[in-house]
């Protein structure tokens, strides 16, 4: 039995060893980004260039940009790449930051079905939300704090509309599962551009409402200051937030989605301000 | 229906195909889910043993505690895993968060209840009297334990299908403690998860086909083991 149990407990040990050595490799970094980041397929290609690069080596985290943001307060996150400029406001002036840069930008634009019940085809973004809260037509909302819901929220404010109700529904999921319950129950959404173009499964949802410098979505990075935490890593939080913003980074941003879908995803906009790109947008 | 049709697909092409990034998640899965019951086996046979057989006070209460482990959701755990590996946790300074070794240490604590209680009742349907026999012929107590585990290696052996089960179906844990990373922490059930959450339902679902494909093969070793030498 003690020959036995000696016999087991190494053979644990041991496979506890080999399952560690997946870690190994690189002094790491821990990036806390929004979900739409992962899900466009954007970070597959931006990572692995900068850990080639740097050698440092990356552990990204997608979550909302609620979370996101809280992880880099926490010091639980060296950097944060994020879309939910009030609480990315809220961080730096806590002190818990070092530089918010810009990296770039897409835009919202609220989808729905192509019979449009609500007909908010070409209104303003606000009119259309109130149209549709008017028309009590089904809209689903992320509910789960990330960048788009918070943008969301904003809108309703704007629109003088408290959602709520039985045509409202928030589904707490990222935003390419919202897509795809959006299109099913023939609901109203929004979404960041490149997720409804990168997300197969809602197809019968159309753009309805779009342009304009009221549904601009910027990106901005974040890097975490040494004493946000214990054990941060604020060096390579900050190596990787000046790779995103220089030109090897903006190049990929430039022409990803071109081949795939015919257009870019996102615009590069290191160096540039938000009202820069409003002023362009 | 189609979705599913096609996940079916979808899910032997990825098999026979040889994909390297999905034989890579498989292993990676298979490696921390066997390694954390392997854990479990090691921690939750003596607890089983000294809740089957021991005469201590709070026993009742012990063997309370480890039944409502059973049912306790892998996402309860892993939140309270997080917390401890945190940067600015008691156990920071390990750098475990976002690892592999996260993610076994996690699924062991799920893994544990489900083991050392179905062992617990494994040994206690041993009839009492078989020990009492052993013993006075002269067996030493671990002697006459190891004996009535191999009577009761059946359920034991169930006890640790019921641990492997649990624990690579779980993805509650698994995201949040080993944070879903391409390459590092990336296991079948949370590249599910992201599939679904970009709305690639087929692919995401091929993915469920190949975990219960897997975790039928790994179950089949093990019924083998377990039927070894009966009818």
């Amino acid at each position: 039995m003690h020959y036995r149990l000696r016999q087991l407990l190494a053979t644990a040990l041991l496979a506890i060893a080999i399952a560690g050595c997946g870690d190994d490799g690189g002094e790491s970094v821990i990036l806390a980004t929004t979900t739409s980041t992962q899900d466009s397929g954007l970070l597959d290609e931006l990572i692995p260039a900068f850990e080639r690069d740097s050698g440092f080596r990356v552990k990204t985290i997608a979550v909302g940009s609620g979370e996101a943001i809280e992880l880099g307060a926490r010091g639980e996150a060296d950097v944060v790449l994020a879309h939910s400029p009030a609480a990315e406001e809220e961080l730096i002036a806590a002190g818990k930051a070092g530089e918010r840069r810009t990296v770039m930008h897409n835009d919202f634009v609220i989808v729905g079905p192509a019979a449009d019940p609500a007909k908010v085809h070409d209104a303003d973004p606000a009119d259309a939300l109130a149209r549709i809260a008017d028309a009590k037509a089904p809209f689903v909302s992320r509910g789960d704090e990330s960048g788009t819901h918070t943008f969301e929220l904003a809108l309703w404010d704007d629109a003088g509309r408290e959602p709520g109700g039985g045509w409202y529904q928030e589904s707490g999921q990222g935003m390419g599962a919202t897509l795809q319950i959006a299109n099913d129950k023939g609901a109203y959404t929004i979404s960041d551009r490149g997720t409804f173009l990168a997300t197969e499964s809602a197809r019968d949802l159309e753009v309805a409402v779009e342009g304009g410098a009221e549904l601009l979505n910027v990106y901005h990075v974040i890097d975490i200051a040494a004493d946000a935490g214990e054990r941060v890593n604020a060096d390579g939080g900050k190596a990787l937030a000046d790779w995103l913003v220089s030109p090897a980074a903006q190049d990929v941003i430039e022409t990803f989605g071109v081949e795939e879908f015919g257009e870019p995803l996102f615009v590069p906009d290191a160096a540039k301000t938000d009202e820069q790109i409003r002023a362009a947008g | 229906m189609d979705v599913l049709w096609d996940a079916v697909v979808e899910a032997f092409r990825l098999l026979l195909s040889g994909d390297g990034e999905t034989w890579e998640i498989i292993g990676r899965s298979l490696r921390i889910s066997l390694t954390a019951t392997a854990l479990a086996l090691v921690l939750g046979l003596p607890i089983s043993a000294a809740l089957a057989f021991g005469r201590f006070p709070g026993r009742r209460f012990a063997l309370a505690l480890v039944n409502t482990g059973m049912g306790v959701p892998p996402v309860v755990a892993g939140l309270v895993i997080i917390v401890l590996l945190w940067r600015s946790g008691p156990l920071g300074a390990l750098g475990l968060l976002y690892t592999q070794t996260a993610m076994v240490i996690a699924q062991t604590a799920i893994a544990l209840p489900l083991v050392a209680g179905f062992s617990t009742a494994a040994l206690q349907q041993v009839d009492p009297d078989f020990r009492l026999q052993m013993q006075a012929l002269g067996a030493g107590r671990l002697r006459s334990l190891w004996t009535v585990a191999v009577e009761a290696r059946l359920p034991l052996l169930a006890a640790g299908m019921a641990g492997f089960g649990a624990v690579i179906s779980e993805v509650g844990a698994a995201l949040m403690v080993g944070g879903n990373i391409a390459g590092q922490t990336r296991v079948l059930t949370t590249a599910a998860v992201l599939e679904a959450s970009k709305g690639a339902f087929a692919l995401a679902l091929a993915l469920g086909v190949i975990l219960l494909v897997i975790a039928f093969a790994v179950n089949l070793v093990l019924t083998a083991v377990q039927q070894h030498g009966r009818a």
